[in-house]
């Protein structure tokens, strides 16, 4: 009977902000977990595994933006069996990686990256200050002064009950309760935009209504497009293709609902 | 002239198909060079959804062997499931390939991999997004030539129509060989027209245009001609006969999206001649070929560096039967010893040796599963298939298995197989109880497990086989039921036996693909205007639009779907392969079915690596030899260890 490899315990813990972008967007969140699995190794970097027969890469994931959503703002951890310089990491992760899978930054963890800390990142220790998002949405074909009204008529309900179709059947919803607060941002066909160049599915760039909002991390979880089943049923809000939604940030509600209305002036 | 991405168009669907990472490329190892500086452009097809084709070891090869090239450009493209085709045409959107969605039909090669014939369909499908005339025939100028590799393309006769070239075996060298005519035909101002560039390959390749096919009124095919000068009446196979020489894949593409094996394979040795009568890949593909230890080591160095994946598949069709395979599984295992980097090893003869090395390839401590494939029930069918194990050895090889601690054995069978009987079957049943009792002795658990897994035998040219009835999917699918409740039946083994079996009707229609001739491509247009997608999937198969669209293609003709499968053919028939060249001399082929079926007992056939050579025709006709090892060379794992950072 063989015996299971020993494990080398972890002593550092890097938590990662990647960012998911242009025909990554594409990816589902099992998708970007093994390229992050594969890239971990491709970058060499000191990974610490399981214990077990099956030992797995203790990469720990904070919930990631939806299948066909982009993000600036996704979170993972890293634990390591040996120190590592953080800037390095960032260099040797973000290469090793597909195109669009960015690596943004990466810091130590304060809270589980003692060395005396040992056996793991919990998710909740690394990523428990990510209480909400703040995201973009934009809706082609959907005209400013509609979507205005849209969004102030949403804003005034006291539940807005969805409906959402998932593997598992389907899935009812309060889109309100989650979200802190949404506005409509007017963007002319120069405003910078992280995602630039991928821009090809909003035809009539004129006529696209942008969406920013901060949403709670509830359980279960409302998604942005949760909201806009919302306001197409509440105020007839149809794209004429389908939506580009973008994470922005994710953190503690309370900086995120004061920097929503600063960044969509800054165009992020 | 510049060429569009497609993608601007395709973005706006994607969002309404299931798992849309499939459709945008952007892999680790995949290459987008720039259209105008490539003079010859090569669209890569694996006719089936990307999950299973991207794996595919045939289009990773020619990839790299293309794109190291200057000037030649190769871009990938895989069938696109039905829910992105309806929406393709909805929206005009054209076949695209991954790396940069340009169209399939800019490309001046579309090259199309079959491993299976039941991806026929899908070329249809692909074809016709791609805005590329169904026929051949139809074809001009302004259309990509069609050329279609793989084991499938040994017969390409029911697909002959749509195709405009064929290549037989190896492709490293065939895909340089034609990118050099295609490129001379160019720049020469494409004398002669399409038809002029078709003569020049046909001295290299198949071209089934320049064929006739005339029939008896039997329905059986009299002869098979070129019909024009210049054009050989038979066409051989290719062959690389250095495969250290074309050490590829070096640069795997590495999927986001989820495929069905995530690993890093290296081929070990190319071809087989253990002599197993039902196996078309061991016929063709001869003779064997080793590559060294020494280049296995660097291309697993390399690979697994590349690539990031975390298990090696070290591949052939026997690969134990490697003259250095257990240097090549402890050396490796030596070198990757804590690294968490797994190594297989597709183990499918029956002998404990086979355990050895899966113990020391699994010393990571991942000792799951090991297969083996008996392939018949019992000893008498063993020996017409030629695949010589006796009960003793099965039972002493899953016997240490079992002991060294492996928890689960899978154990491989055919139904349907020449002469078999219901008995030959139902010994199955009988075989996987021996094998439970003597694994709960072994290892002393009772929580081991053996699955039996078992499907229809469809018969294969260039096989000996290749003159035998198939077994009707009735007669299977009765038998299979038989073994079920057979092995269901004892309470004290049932929990402990698992059944998995492949249903009898889509092996004819796979034995209607396998031996048909060009009569054949009237019912794939049918079906595939039927509706027919995904042939090879369970869920999307149509038996009755199979049965039923054969009637009405083949209206008129004195053949139908029985004719084709279910009937015994006899040595004086022209077979629809007959022109195609694999080397096997076809005396040989069918002394060795006779002797299979002979009343006293089947004949056994030697593995001519290790026994004089018994004159299948391969090594003559073809100009070829065995090239086996041993070397004498060992790996160091100093040299071979991924960089590990963080020193």
């Amino acid at each position: 009977m063989a015996e299971p490899a020993p494990t080398r315990p972890a002593v550092q813990h890097l938590v990662v902000r990647y960012a998911k972008r242009g025909k990554m967007r594409f990816a589902s969140h099992r998708d970007v977990a093994r390229a992050f699995e594969r890239g971990v190794r491709r970058a060499g970097l000191p990974i610490a595994y399981s214990a077990g027969f099956t030992p797995h890469p203790k990469i720990s994931y904070a919930g990631g933006a939806p299948t066909g959503v982009a993000s600036e703002a996704e979170y993972l951890s890293l634990a390591l069996t040996a120190r590592q310089d953080e800037t390095q990491v960032c260099q040797r992760l973000d290469a090793a990686l597909p195109d669009g899978i960015d690596v943004i930054d990466v810091t130590e963890n304060a809270v589980d990256g003692r060395p005396s800390a040992g056996s793991g990142a919990s998710p909740s220790g690394a990523f428990g200050h990510l209480e909400a998002s703040q995201w973009r949405v934009v809706l082609p074909g959907v005209g400013l002064a509609a979507a205005q009204r849209a969004v102030a008529g949403f804003l005034t309900l006291g539940e807005a009950p969805v409906e959402r179709l998932t593997d598992k059947g389907v899935r009812r919803l309060d889109a309100r309760a989650a979200v802190v607060e949404m506005d409509v941002v007017q963007m002319g066909p120069t405003a910078a935009d992280p995602d630039g160049g991928q821009r090809a599915a909003v035809t009539g760039y004129e006529d696209c209504a942008i969406l920013r909002m901060v949403v709670l991390h509830t359980a279960p979880a409302v998604r942005p497009e949760d909201v806009l089943t919302a306001l197409r049923e509440q105020a007839g809000i149809v794209p004429s293709s389908p939506p580009m939604t973008t994470r922005l940030a994710q953190g503690p509600r309370a900086r995120l609902a004061g920097e929503a209305l600063l960044t969509g002036e800054k165009g992020s | 002239m510049p060429v569009e991405s497609v993608y601007s168009a395709l973005e706006p669907l994607l969002p309404r198909v299931r798992k849309p990472i499939q459709y945008v490329g952007g892999e680790v190892g995949s290459v987008i060079k720039d259209w105008d500086s490539a003079d010859v452009r090569w669209a890569l097809c694996y006719p089936d959804a990307y999950e299973v084709g991207l794996p595919n070891q045939g289009v990773q090869i020619l990839y790299e062997v293309l794109n190291e090239r200057a000037g030649v450009l190769a871009e990938r493209t895989y069938t696109v499931w039905p829910d992105l085709e309806a929406l393709m045409r909805e929206n005009g959107v054209p076949q695209f390939t991954l790396e940069a969605h340009r169209p399939v039909g800019a490309f001046d090669v579309l090259g199309v991999s079959f491993a299976t014939e039941m991806a026929y369909t899908n070329l249809l499908t692909v074809l016709d997004l791609a805005g590329i005339p169904l026929y051949s025939s139809g074809r001009t100028l302004d259309h990509p030539l069609v050329i279609a590799g793989g084991h499938a393309a040994f017969n390409p006769e029911p697909v002959a129509d749509f195709l405009d070239v064929v290549v037989l075996g190896d492709g490293e060298q065939a895909v340089l060989a034609i990118t050099d005519l295609i490129r001379d035909w160019k720049q020469a101002g494409q004398p002669d027209g399409r038809d002029g560039l078709l003569l020049r390959l046909s001295a290299i390749a198949y071209v089934p245009r320049f064929y006739d096919v005339a029939y008896h009124s039997d329905g059986k095919i009299s002869k098979v001609v070129p019909n024009r000068p210049g054009v050989p009446s038979t066409v051989s196979k290719c062959t690389v006969m250095d495969l250290d020489a074309w050490p590829y894949p070096r640069q795997p593409i590495v999927p986001v999206a989820e495929t069905v094996h995530e690993r890093y394979s290296v081929e070990i040795f190319r071809g087989c001649t253990r002599g197993c009568r039902f196996c078309q890949a061991g016929m063709i593909t001869r003779p064997v070929r080793e590559r060294s230890i020494t280049t296995i080591g660097s291309m697993v160095a390399t690979g697994v560096k590349a690539s990031g994946f975390d298990e090696v598949g070290l591949l052939s069709l026997s690969s134990a039967d490697h003259s250095e395979i257990n240097e090549i599984a402890v050396d490796l295992a030596d070198c990757y010893e804590g690294t968490n980097v797994g190594l297989s090893l597709p183990s499918t003869r029956v002998d404990a040796f086979n355990v050895t090395l899966a113990d020391e390839l699994s010393r990571n401590g991942r000792r799951s599963g090991l297969t083996f494939a008996p392939e018949g029930g019992s000893e008498r069918l063993r020996k017409v298939i030629n695949k010589m194990v006796t009960e003793e050895d099965l039972l002493r090889t899953v016997t240490t298995a079992y002991a060294s601690g492996w928890r689960q054995v899978k154990l491989y069978f055919m139904c349907g197989l020449p002469t078999e009987t219901d008995a030959d079957v139902l010994a199955i049943a009988q075989l996987a109880r021996r094998v439970i009792a003597a694994g709960r002795e072994a290892s002393g658990r009772r929580d081991i497990r053996c699955t039996v897994s078992i499907g229809g035998f469809v018969p294969k040219p260039h096989t000996p086989f290749q003159w035998a009835a198939q077994c009707p999917p009735e007669v299977v699918d009765t038998r299979l039921r038989a073994l079920g409740g057979a092995l269901r039946a004892d309470r004290g083994y049932g929990k402990a036996i698992g059944y998995r079996y492949h249903d009898g009707q889509p092996g004819l229609i796979e034995g209607l693909l396998s031996r048909g001739d060009r009569r054949v491509g009237g019912v794939i247009l049918a079906a595939w205007r039927d509706g027919a997608r995904f042939d090879g999937w369970s869920e999307h198969f149509s038996f009755e639009r199979w049965q039923r669209c054969a009637e009405t293609a083949l209206v008129g003709e004195p053949v139908d779907l029985a004719w084709y499968t279910t009937r015994e053919r006899d040595y004086s028939e022209v077979l629809p392969w007959d022109h195609l060249d694999a080397g096997l001399d076809r005396d040989w082929l069918w002394q060795d079915w006779q002797d299979s079926i002979a009343p006293e007992g089947a004949a056994e056939v030697e593995d001519c690596r290790w026994t004089p050579c018994y004159e299948c025709g391969v090594c003559p006709a073809m100009g070829t030899e065995i090239q086996v090892g041993p070397t004498g060379e060992r790996l160091d794992g100093r040299r071979l260890l991924p960089v590990v950072g963080g020193r």
